[in-house]
């Protein structure tokens, strides 16, 4: 089994020249941040050149993989090896969600209750003698009034027609995917450009959104916990909805230079699967997070 | 429960005096207390100890016994068998039931530490970096305790003395027979306190008060630690509980508002600067010396030095207001609560004027006061 | 076997010679290789660590270490046996293995295999060189709980993403160790007929992506607790510290399992071959390892009886933990039965598992003990923890590894170890760990704290007995790694099936295995996982 592919054998390359380029630049990247917080005036050059690295190697691995992709490396056993990965990555993605989102229950279930004097043990005494005027209500910036008062963003307003953008662009991925099985390269191509669209759109309304707080409404991430658990949950998600659109439109790229086939897409439909994630994470912030 | 762990904690006495060593060094097992809730807790974990080691007994006996008759220098043959539903379930259930035997007593104790309420008197216990303060509610005390062993045995100058690390200045006065509600919180990182004689252990949380009680039954000195890493000295914030009966309780209290008293009036008549150089040498010692070091020099990076430091040499103002609002986010805390005034402006003037600082002047408790406000 | 015959001109295919072929290679045995040295670097770092502890508390009185140091020595020390040892250890072991047991080619995912490994050193790197900053190393502890670990130096972020990149290197590792699980066994290799040690690892890796973003997350918190102002942790803006304990916990217990699943699958393949006869009871082992798995997610408070829970949850989380004894039973039970009539040998490996069964069984009872809520009141914080800890993890976790490589090296190098040196580090070793940490358990009911550098004088004794045992347990390494190089150099030849007793798909390849494992999948029979 020496050379690269060969007859029905699992596909195993050669070597692997870009994972060292992606430890180097991961590490210049997280190390020049790390430098760049402690107040140290080299970090963000550090960090600039990290990047570089990362993006370099992104470019130069999956260049790699595409082509060996259309090459036709890949069959039926290697191609289930990348499902199987896929909806692993994004469970662990869902997980980091998880502790976000375990955060915001936690402060709304149990800490903000027992700061007002509500619940077992010692609630009534952590009111009545660090906190004594403060009641649980939700939201809050909690007893000492971090970062002063704010105000909040209604979920009717743009969250609302956010949700909807999301929603339909998961339509109009769908579509696209459709397009593709029934070898339809406009409607592909059409519903691709459609979903990256409304990803920007989405990603724009978003940071609109977020000046809006943090001008007029004086809710920052300073803003005590809702401030806090706010920002890291539709942060967290704006950042990975930016990530989906770019994946999209790299395969809107590939789609328009011809790549993928009927029988096989699975660059496709992996960034699909991962849209459809960020799509559901939406929706469980926007009940939690705008709504309840 | 009693019937069966009485007499193995017996045995367990007659094991350790068997290796001769009845002298406390070679303690080796938890303390039965001075409590009902202790002496039940030491109940408990000795029924299970020796459920445990009934089992082990069983287990690494059939380990060892295979191990010695079926082993093929004896010529031992593999048997075929490998699989058996009803041995399956059996040793599923069987182990089941042992829990549940474990959990209704444990649950049972749980329950009634629990129980804080109809309380004859409240103790609030505060953690700082790294000392405790203790306020009694219904009494009107208030001091803090730090650690009393002197830093030459801690570096190996002098002999150890015998409450080595488990003494303090001011012990916590508690009286016997009355159940005790025991407030915790902390100023700054969680601390925990835990007095093992007593059972009783917690942590002390910044921003939240947990609760918890104890009933001590006989009069005596208990020591104990703080049980939670809480930064550099966590080795060295010991709780000493001097239990003792009521009536000597209530003089004790007196006598510490008397001192409280005396305390306020200190504040208020003018001070030498050798009076505030030698007053505050001593608070000095007990309240700042853990991080800036006995000789001023701190411990470089994370606890700047005083000798020569720009705060200590400036704007007496700055430096006052810095020991009393301490440095958010850092180990230094506000000391405005923690210390009179004559011990603050004692213990500025002090800096002020040591290590080879020498800016000459003082500060008098009556600006101290004023600062305050 | 075909492949065997092309062992030799196949050795070197790949990425060529030298560093390069290290840096980078796709193949899941170099890149088990890397790993396992990795893994003994780091145990060696991490040792010394510990010993630098054992030092200081050799007797009352501040020694050696200022107390910062030592507590920067705890938390390292915990930070790179957990993360630079064992887990390294196992993924180590899982690369080598898993395709060989499986009938596959390689790992599913080659490339991103390599960077799985790569990705390591550097993660270290960024922690260790937090020892050299301003304000030293990390010294909240291993469990980093705030407030304390955010009143650190300039350490902290440099900590927290090396968490990040140490975290980033398991899920990689996870998802390709389930992938090729999944999707590489040979046909015939239905999922009730894969070995134990293959379970073991599919559902360690589905726990170490279940947990590993858990704990990404936590840290992340930190960080902008730290550096941009929320308020996770702090009540005063409506958080609470004990929040980053639930989080951390609901990574950590899982965690702790994610240490031992492997050893169990290990021990599961020792003690068949050395018995000569048929695992007892495969699939209630299958069963067990997952009912572990599933209560590990629901037990994590047991770590946090004293932060002052509601009465409810200490209950619950008492009952859940004190459950997850009978799955760990089962499992001790099959393998006394698999003893039971079997006709012995006690070749080096197999005296390594016999030891992990005894002695995690003993850590695994004062875990039972830890588990009962109101006395762990008592227990909680002090030596009787860490004597628990390191029971399950030195004689167990460290003890499998050990145990595998003496069973598998045969395999690898394609020579036989010293059976002799194996017998004395067994001894030596056993001797030596039990001086070293069972006096802890002493000590902690007495009423020792852990992670103090200095302690009262009535816990002396135990103290420098536990010393004695820790330079002594140090030092019988040494002749591992002396045995290790010397059989890595040379030897009597090994056979292909190695032990007597030996089942299973990688027997069949030759000593050395070809450089590609299985070229075209091998034929699966009946017996194959027993
Ligand atoms: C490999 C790692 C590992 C393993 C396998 C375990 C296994 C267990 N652990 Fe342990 N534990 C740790 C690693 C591990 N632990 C670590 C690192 C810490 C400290 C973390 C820190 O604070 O730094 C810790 C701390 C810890 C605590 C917190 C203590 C405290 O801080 O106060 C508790 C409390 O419940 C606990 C319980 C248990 C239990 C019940 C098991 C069970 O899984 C054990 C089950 C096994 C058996 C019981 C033996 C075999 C069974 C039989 C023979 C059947 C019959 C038996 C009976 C019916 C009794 N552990
Ligand atoms: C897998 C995990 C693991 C392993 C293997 C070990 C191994 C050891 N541990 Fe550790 N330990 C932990 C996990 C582990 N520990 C954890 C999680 C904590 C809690 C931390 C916290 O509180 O945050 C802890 C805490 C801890 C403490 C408590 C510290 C405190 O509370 O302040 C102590 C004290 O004795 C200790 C000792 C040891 C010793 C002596 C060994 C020995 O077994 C080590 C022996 C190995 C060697 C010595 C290296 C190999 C040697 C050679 C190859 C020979 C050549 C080299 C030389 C001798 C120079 N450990
Ligand atoms: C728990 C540790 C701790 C204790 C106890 C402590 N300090 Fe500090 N102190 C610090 C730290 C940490 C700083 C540095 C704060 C910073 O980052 O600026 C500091 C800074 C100072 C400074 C400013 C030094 C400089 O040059 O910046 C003065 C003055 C000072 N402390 C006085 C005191 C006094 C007076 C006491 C006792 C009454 C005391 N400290 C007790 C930790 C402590
Ligand atoms: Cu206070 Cu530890
Ligand atoms: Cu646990």
């Amino acid at each position: 089994m020496s050379d690269a592919a060969h007859g029905d054998g699992y596909y195993v390359p050669h070597e692997a020249r870009w994972p060292i380029y992606g430890s180097v630049g991961l590490t210049l990247l997280l190390c020049g941040f790390a430098v760049m917080l402690n107040g140290g005036d080299t970090g963000s050059f550090m960090m600039v050149v990290g990047l570089l690295v990362v993006v370099y190697m992104m470019f130069r691995w999956f260049g790699d993989v595409i082509r060996e992709s259309e090459g036709g490396t890949y069959k039926h056993w290697e191609d289930t090896s990348f499902r199987w990965g896929m909806s692993w990555f994004i469970f662990s993605e869902v997980m980091f969600f998880a502790a976000f989102f375990g955060a915001l229950f936690y402060a709304r279930v149990f800490s903000i209750p027992w700061l007002g004097g509500d619940g077992a043990g010692g609630a009534l005494s952590t009111n009545a003698f660090l906190w004594p005027s403060f009641e649980a209500v939700w939201p809050t910036n909690g007893p000492a009034a971090i970062g002063g008062a704010f105000e909040i963003i209604g979920a009717w307003g743009i969250p609302a027609i956010n949700t909807l953008i999301l929603l339909t662009s998961g339509v109009t991925v769908t579509w696209a995917h459709w397009g593709l099985k029934e070898n339809k390269r406009g409607t592909l191509i059409f519903g691709l450009f459609l979903t990256v669209a409304l990803g920007v759109l989405f990603v724009s309304l978003q940071a609109w959104e977020y000046i809006h707080a943090y001008s007029d409404l004086n809710l920052t991430l300073g803003a005590g916990i809702y401030g806090s658990t706010f920002f890291m949950l539709t942060g967290f998600h704006g950042f990975h909805v930016t990530m989906g659109a770019i994946m999209l439109f790299v395969i809107l790229l590939r789609a328009m230079r011809g790549h993928f086939t009927p029988e096989n897409h699975f660059a496709f439909e992996a960034v699909a699967w991962y849209w459809h994630f960020v799509d559901v994470v939406w929706l469980g912030l926007f009940i939690f997070v705008y709504w309840l | 429960m009693k019937a069966f762990t009485k007499p193995a904690a017996a045995l367990v006495a007659a094991l350790f005096t068997l290796a001769g060593a009845a002298d406390a060094a070679w303690e080796l097992n938890m303390p039965v207390g001075v409590t009902k809730i202790s002496e039940t807790v030491y109940d408990l974990h000795m029924l299970i100890l020796w459920i445990c080691v009934v089992i082990g007994i069983v287990v690494f006996g059939a380990i060892i016994y295979s191990v010695i008759y079926h082993r093929k220098s004896r010529g031992a043959v593999a048997a075929e068998f490998h699989e058996s539903t009803a041995v399956e379930i059996a040793w599923t259930v069987v182990p089941f039931v042992i829990l549940v035997g474990m959990a209704v007593p444990a649950a049972k104790t749980l329950v009634e530490m629990e129980q804080t309420g109809d309380s004859d008197m409240t103790l609030k216990v505060t953690g700082y970096q790294w000392k405790w303060q203790y306020e009694y509610l219904d009494d009107g005390v208030t001091f803090f305790s730090t650690l009393a062993t002197p830093r030459e045995q801690i570096y190996g100058e002098t002999e150890k003395g015998e409450n080595y690390l488990l003494e303090v200045d001011k012990h916590v006065v508690l009286p016997v027979g009355k159940k005790v509600r025991i407030l915790l919180t902390s100023n700054d990182v969680i601390h925990a306190w835990w007095v093992p004689d007593l059972a009783v252990k917690k942590d002390a949380i910044p921003g939240f008060i947990n609760e918890m009680w104890t009933r001590i039954e006989e009069p005596g000195i208990y020591r104990g630690q703080c049980a939670e890493l809480c930064g550099r000295d966590h080795g060295f914030m010991p709780i000493v509980v001097e239990a003792v009966p009521e009536d000597e309780y209530k003089a004790w209290v007196q006598r510490m508002k008397g001192a409280t008293a005396e305390a306020s009036d200190e504040g208020m008549r003018e001070w030498s600067n050798a009076e505030l150089i030698a007053r505050g040498k001593d608070v000095y010692a007990s309240s700042c010396a853990a991080c800036h070091q006995p000789n001023g020099q701190g411990m470089a990076p994370a606890f700047p030095a005083i000798a020569g430091s720009p705060v200590a040499t400036g704007p007496a103002e700055a430096h006052l207001a810095l020991v009393l609002n301490g440095k958010p986010g850092t180990s230094m805390q506000a000391f405005a609560a923690q210390l009179s005034d004559a011990d603050l402006a004692a213990v500025v003037t002090f800096q002020r004027n040591s290590f080879g600082n020498a800016s000459g002047d003082a500060v008098q408790p009556a600006q101290v006061a004023a600062a305050r406000n | 076997m075909s492949a065997a015959a092309d062992a030799h001109h196949d050795d070197h295919h790949g990425s060529g010679y030298g560093w390069k072929r290290w840096l980078y290679t796709t193949n899941h045995k170099d890149i088990g290789t890397l790993y396992l040295w990795f893994a003994f670097v780091m145990f060696i770092i991490g040792g010394i660590m510990a010993l630098i502890i054992r030092a200081e508390l050799w007797t009352p009185g501040m020694q050696i270490t200022d107390p910062q140091f030592f507590n920067s020595m705890t938390t390292m020390h915990a930070l790179v046996m957990i993360f630079g040892v064992v887990m390294p250890g196992f993924v180590g072991l899982a690369n080598w293995m898993v395709p060989m047991m499986v009938g596959g080619p390689d790992m599913a995912m080659p490339r991103m295999n390599n960077w799985s490994f790569w990705i390591l050193p550097f993660g270290f790197g960024i922690l260790l060189s937090t020892l050299f900053m301003e304000g030293g190393a990390p010294a909240a502890g291993w469990t980093i709980y705030p407030p304390l670990s955010l009143q650190g130096g300039d350490h902290v972020p440099f900590m927290i993403f090396a968490i990040h990149i140490l975290g980033v290197s398991s899920v990689m590792g996870a998802i390709n160790i389930i992938a090729t699980i999944l999707n590489l066994r040979a046909p015939g290799m239905t999922l009730m007929k894969m070995p134990l040690f293959v379970w073991t690892w599919l559902i360690t890796a589905y726990l170490l992506i279940a947990v590993m973003p858990v704990l990404a997350g936590a840290v992340t918190m930190l960080l902008t607790d730290r550096f941009f102002d929320t308020s996770f942790f702090s009540a005063a803006g409506g958080g609470d510290p004990v929040m980053f304990q639930h989080i951390f916990w609901f990574f950590g217990h899982p965690e702790v399992y994610i240490l031992i699943l492997p050893a169990f699958g290990i021990v599961s393949s020792i003690i068949p071959t050395f018995a000569r006869k048929h695992l007892f009871g495969y699939s209630s082992m299958v069963y067990a390892t997952a009912s572990i798995a599933f209560l590990s997610f629901i037990v994590w408070a047991h770590h946090m009886f004293t932060v002052g829970m509601p009465l409810a949850g200490e209950l619950f989380f008492m009952f859940s933990t004190m459950l997850i004894a009978v799955p760990t039973g089962v499992k001790v039970f099959n393998w006394v039965a698999t003893l039971w009539k079997g006709s012995m040998t006690f070749e080096t490996p197999m005296l390594f598992a016999l030891g992990f069964i005894i002695m995690f069984t003993i850590g695994g009872f004062s875990g039972l003990m830890l588990a009962i809520t109101p006395v762990d009141f008592q227990y909680h914080d002090t030596y009787f923890v860490v004597a628990h800890f390191h029971y399950v993890l030195v004689p167990g976790a460290i003890y499998s590894i050990i145990a595998a490589v003496y069973f598998w090296i045969p395999k690898w190098t394609g020579h036989m170890y010293d059976e002799t040196l194996g017998k004395w580090h067994f001894w030596l070793s056993t001797i030596f760990v039990n001086v070293l940490f069972f006096p802890m358990h002493f000590v902690g009911l007495a009423g020792m704290p852990r992670r103090i550098p200095d302690y009262a004088l009535q816990f002396v004794d135990f103290n420098q007995i536990a010393t004695i045992g820790a330079f002594g347990f140090g030092f019988s390494q040494l002749i591992f790694l002396y045995l290790v190089v010397k059989c890595i150099k040379g030897g009597e030849k090994a056979t292909d099936r190695v032990w007597e007793g030996a089942h299973g798909l990688e027997w069949t390849l030759s000593s050395p295995p070809p450089y590609h494992s299985f070229s075209t999948p091998p034929e699966v029979k009946a017996e194959h996982h027993i």
